[in-house]
């Protein structure tokens, strides 16, 4: 293998991307780069990912997304959390947390 | 939801936010060292073909598929209008198909699927008597009044005979359908007057009150719905009625739709063998108990039937020995046109099957006309399952605009259904296109539309993308061209299988009207008369002066009506042939000891001149004459069949016979005459006796007139008509109509069903010309280059038509194989409506196929003339 798996884990997109967004609205792209900085480029994210889960997440309810000026006086569409969002966020980390503690335990587990 | 409302906006924002991402990625890699362009480059590669991406994101939710349905929509119906031709061919079959199904559909429905409008209508039966022949006979008023004492079967049965008053309000005598019944007619249908009293048991007793119950269309017609009629007298004939109610707008009465008037029947329950109580003329309607079943009522009046009591002795002719027919009303009322609606309903939908046929086939040659627009779309980014569902749509938005089309066919259909309708069709009121029928339409519409729909999507879909965009794919062609080989084979079918059975219905009625009538029915005009005066009342108070006042009135019309320009001769009778009456007597022969062998016979009570109007000819003895009045020795005339059957090898005349067993006078037989039919489907010639109208027990107090005209009888009516008034200005005149006319009415219900076969047989002919001659033209266009080669390899323009013949000509040979076989069998359906000719007729079938080969010769040809025309130089130039 030429190049290390940077596909995000199946399942898991949704989660970091509340997670990115329950510090401060973002706009995809920076959404995509907040991911990929913080996990040390270990998950890199699709951008046509990234923008079909984002309108999921939006017609479910979990955001909200408004048109800004940026810095640079662009138009961008900002995403930012709602509070079932904030709950989503809670319920998913809790389950994450669990199921992952879980596999790292039979990881460990000898014989 | 804004996707639909406001599209350009969405697709705005999606843009733009794709875009924004590509910028923003792309100054990212300027910053770590890339080339502008080629971090430009990277940054479109990493969101990857923007249309696709745009068309992913598209595809979340519902709002986007409804939007691609409308744009499939859309382009489909731009795509129709591009092609007139088709899209005009298309949708008038869809509307054919529909149209005709929906209106049989809305005809049929109320006489076979609905049941009766009565409460608890499952619980209505009919009884009536039958002869040896299994055949329904009317129940006489003895039979009636026993059943009625010792039958515990029903909650109410009542006898019904048919009633012809004449309402007197001014101006000419209004002849009026009407009903004489029991007390508890209307209780045993259930229904109840909406004014006024219902009929009680006090009513319904010899010389009882002359009350009426009207009906709600007469009441709004004649008394302009003015509640305070009843407790009113209305006068009908010589006699004044109370109308003690008006029945409800919606009672339908099914026994007799055309009735509009009810009276107490008034028999007497005591009575002697030769009084009218015994004669078969009733029917009887019951309602049955709750909780018993039609079986068992059927059961126990036929063990009253084999168990004569002594309270109810029975007359040799109302004996019952073979038992009773017991139905129920719905199949009383429906027993005549059933087989007719089931023939038609198998047939319009024969029709429907060759509309789906034809549209598939259409759709079919449109698909491969298009192949080359299918590999462009794919090429483009279109996914196999998004052509194939904008095929479809583009099938249902045909089949929709067919539905459409097809429901005012439906309108008109059914207008003309009801117009052709034969008279004796039951509840014709309730036809109607009702919510279900166009629910019923719309259901076969979309049916049609995703099967049409379906299979060129299917072909198309099966072919790879570059496949269709190389000029030619001769596989999938080939089995394109297969599918549609058998799609012509099933239509060539179809229509063999419809055409058949017009044929077979079209002969049937030329052989009705070959029946030897045994008279000259042309130019003679019939009416009848009914007597209203006091003078001569009705029959339970007639005496020898009420006679001598009728018969004085028939002779004197008779007079008046001779004298008019315009007519050869004139008779009266009492029973008119071919206008669907019976007037049957229990006949005993002096000779005969045995009263078992006693028969039936019709009798007619007609002046002398009957014979010569008629042209009855005369096989022995004399004809009836003047001499044969009042108070000279009675003397009948009776026909050849009745001559041969009681006195084979002997002469009849001289003989003596007697109506009734028991008692009655005897009269002598003076002559025998040709036979004459009654009807012309009866398939036994009946015995027939004539009499004057003055050796009868009395005279009719209704008889028809018979005029010979010399020239057109019909116009002879209205001075006829004129003559009589003359003679009684309220004697009520009915059912003017030339003998030609009755003999049509007699096969009505078969002219009905040859005008629909007529119309679906002419459809599924040109629907299958049109098939034939669409795939031979499809093939030619697709072959043109072979068939250059051909030519230009030296194929004489005589070879090349000869190929494409044969073609078309084999598909045909394989449909009429195939359709021989299925109308052989299916005519099963049609045996009881055909007369004189069997239902493997080969004529018939010999006729249809020639017809369907010429046709489908003509549709080959055409394709064929243009493959010859094929100019070799310029196909080769092409290549």
């Amino acid at each position: 293998m030429d190049e290390p798996n940077t596909d995000v884990i199946q399942g898991t997109l949704d989660m970091l991307i509340l997670r990115t967004l329950s510090l401060r609205p973002m706009h995809a792209f920076g959404i995509g780069k907040r991911v990929e900085q913080i996990s040390r480029g270990v998950f890199k994210v699709n951008p046509g990912s990234l923008l079909t889960a984002l309108q999921r997440l939006e017609r479910a309810g979990s955001l909200d997304a408004e048109w800004r000026q940026t810095e640079n006086s662009r138009r961008a569409r900002f995403y930012s959390l709602t509070r079932a969002g904030r709950k989503e966020l809670g319920l998913k980390t809790e389950d994450w947390t669990r199921r992952a503690a879980a596999i790292a335990r039979l990881l460990k587990a000898d014989g | 939801m804004r996707v639909l409302t406001n599209r350009a906006e969405a697709d705005r924002d999606l843009h733009d936010e794709l875009e924004h991402y590509v910028e923003l990625s792309g100054a990212e890699r300027v910053a770590h060292g890339s080339s502008h362009a080629k971090a430009q480059r990277d940054a479109i590669l990493e969101v990857g073909n923007m249309t696709v991406a745009r068309e992913e994101l598209r595809a979340e939710g519902w709002e986007h598929l409804v939007a691609t349905l409308l744009g499939d929509l859309h382009y489909g119906l731009r795509r129709l209008r591009r092609d007139p031709g088709f899209t005009i061919t298309t949708v008038l079959i869809l509307a054919l198909g529909i149209g005709a199904s929906t209106a049989i559909f809305s005809a049929v429905k109320p006489v076979l699927l609905e049941s009766l409008p009565y409460p608890e209508a499952n619980r209505l039966a009919m009884v009536s008597d039958v002869l040896k022949s299994g055949e329904p006979l009317p129940l006489t008023f003895g039979s009636y009044l026993e059943l009625a004492k010792r039958s515990h079967s029903f909650a109410f049965i009542a006898p019904v005979n048919g009633w012809a008053p004449a309402l007197i309000d001014g101006g000419k005598p209004e002849p009026l359908v009407g009903q004489r019944v029991g007390a508890d007619y209307f209780r045993a249908l259930g229904r109840a007057p909406l004014i006024g009293r219902d009929f009680q048991q006090d009513d319904d007793r010899p010389h009882g009150p002359h009350v009426v119950i009207i009906s709600d269309a007469l009441w709004l017609r004649r008394f302009s719905g003015d509640r305070e009629i009843v407790g009113k007298s209305i006068r009908l004939g010589y006699d004044q009625y109370l109308v003690i109610g008006v029945m409800p707008r919606d009672f339908e009465n099914v026994l007799a739709p055309l009735a509009e008037m009810w009276t107490p029947l008034q028999y007497d329950e005591v009575f002697g063998p030769q009084s009218r109580e015994w004669g078969h003329h009733l029917r009887a309607v019951a309602r049955m108990l709750p909780g018993t079943s039609i079986d068992a009522a059927r059961a126990e009046l036929n063990r009253i039937a084999r168990a004569p009591v002594p309270e109810f002795p029975r007359v040799p002719w109302a004996a019952l020995d073979d038992g009773l027919v017991v139905t129920s009303l719905q199949a009383d009322v429906t027993r005549a046109i059933r087989p007719v609606l089931i023939a038609v309903i198998i047939g319009v939908l024969l029709v429907l099957a060759i509309v789906c046929v034809n549209v598939t086939n259409l759709l079919l040659a449109r698909s491969v006309q298009r192949r080359g627009e299918f590999a462009m779309r794919s090429a483009l980014g279109a996914g196999r399952t998004r052509i194939a569902r904008q095929l479809i749509t583009e099938s249902v938005a045909l089949a929709l605009l067919g539905g459409i089309v097809g429901m005012f066919v439906a309108e008109l259909g059914v207008l003309g259904i009801v117009a052709l309708s034969p008279p004796g069709v039951p509840r014709l009121a309730a036809i109607h296109l009702d919510g279900t029928v166009f629910a019923f339409g719309f259901a076969i519409t979309t049916a049609i539309g995703v099967i049409v729909g379906a299979l060129p999507a299917l072909s198309s879909a099966a072919r790879e993308p570059h496949g269709g965009a190389k000029e030619s794919s001769a596989r999938i062609i080939g089995g394109n061209r297969r599918t549609r080989g058998v799609l012509v084979v099933a239509e060539v079918a179809l229509a063999l299988v419809l055409l058949v059975s017009a044929g077979l219905l079209l002969k049937s009625i030329s052989r009705v009207f070959a029946v030897r009538l045994g008279f000259d029915s042309s130019h003679l005009l019939t009416m009848q008369l009914q007597e209203t005066g006091p003078q001569y009342q009705d029959d339970s108070t007639r005496t020898a002066q009420v006679d001598s006042a009728r018969y004085w009135l028939y002779t004197a019309a008779l007079d008046a009506v001779r004298q008019q320009p315009g007519v050869k001769d004139a008779a009266f009778t009492s029973l008119l042939p071919l206008n669907g009456g019976i007037d049957n007597y229990g006949v005993h022969v002096e000779r005969d000891a045995d009263p078992r062998d006693d028969g039936a016979a019709l009798r007619y009570a007609v002046t002398p001149e009957y014979f010569g109007v008629m042209d009855i000819p005369l096989r022995r003895g004399r004809l009836l004459d003047a001499r044969d009045g009042a108070g000279a020795p009675r003397a009948v005339v009776i026909n050849e069949s009745f001559a041969r059957r009681k006195f084979a090898g002997e002469d009849p005349i001289g003989r003596r016979l007697r109506f009734g067993a028991e008692e009655g006078d005897w009269y002598s037989i003076v002559g025998v005459v040709g036979d004459v039919k009654q009807s012309p489907l009866d398939g036994e010639q009946p015995d027939q006796i004539y009499l004057t109208p003055t050796q009868w027990h009395w005279v009719d107090g209704s008889m028809s007139l018979i005029v010979r005209a010399r020239g057109d009888a019909a116009s002879l009516a209205p001075s006829i008509r004129s003559a009589i008034w003359s003679v009684d200005r309220d004697t009520p005149i009915a059912r003017v109509a030339t003998m030609g006319e009755l003999a049509d009415r007699a096969v009505s219900d078969r002219h009905f069903a040859l005008i629909l076969f007529e119309a679906f047989g002419l459809s599924a002919l040109a629907l299958a010309a049109i098939g034939i001659y669409g795939v031979l033209s499809g093939s030619v266009t697709e072959r043109t280059r072979e068939i250059g080669v051909r030519a230009a390899l030296g194929a004489s323009t005589r070879s090349i038509v000869g190929m494409v013949m044969r073609i078309g000509m084999t598909l045909t040979a394989a449909g009429v194989l195939v359709g021989l076989i299925a109308a052989a069998v299916g005519s099963r359906v049609m045996v009881s409506m055909l007369f004189g000719v069997s239902r493997v007729d080969p004529m018939t079938y010999l006729g249809v196929v020639l017809l369907l080969g010429v046709v489908s010769a003509i549709a080959c040809a055409l394709p064929a003339l243009r493959a010859a025309r094929v100019d070799p130089a310029s196909t080769l130039k092409a290549m």
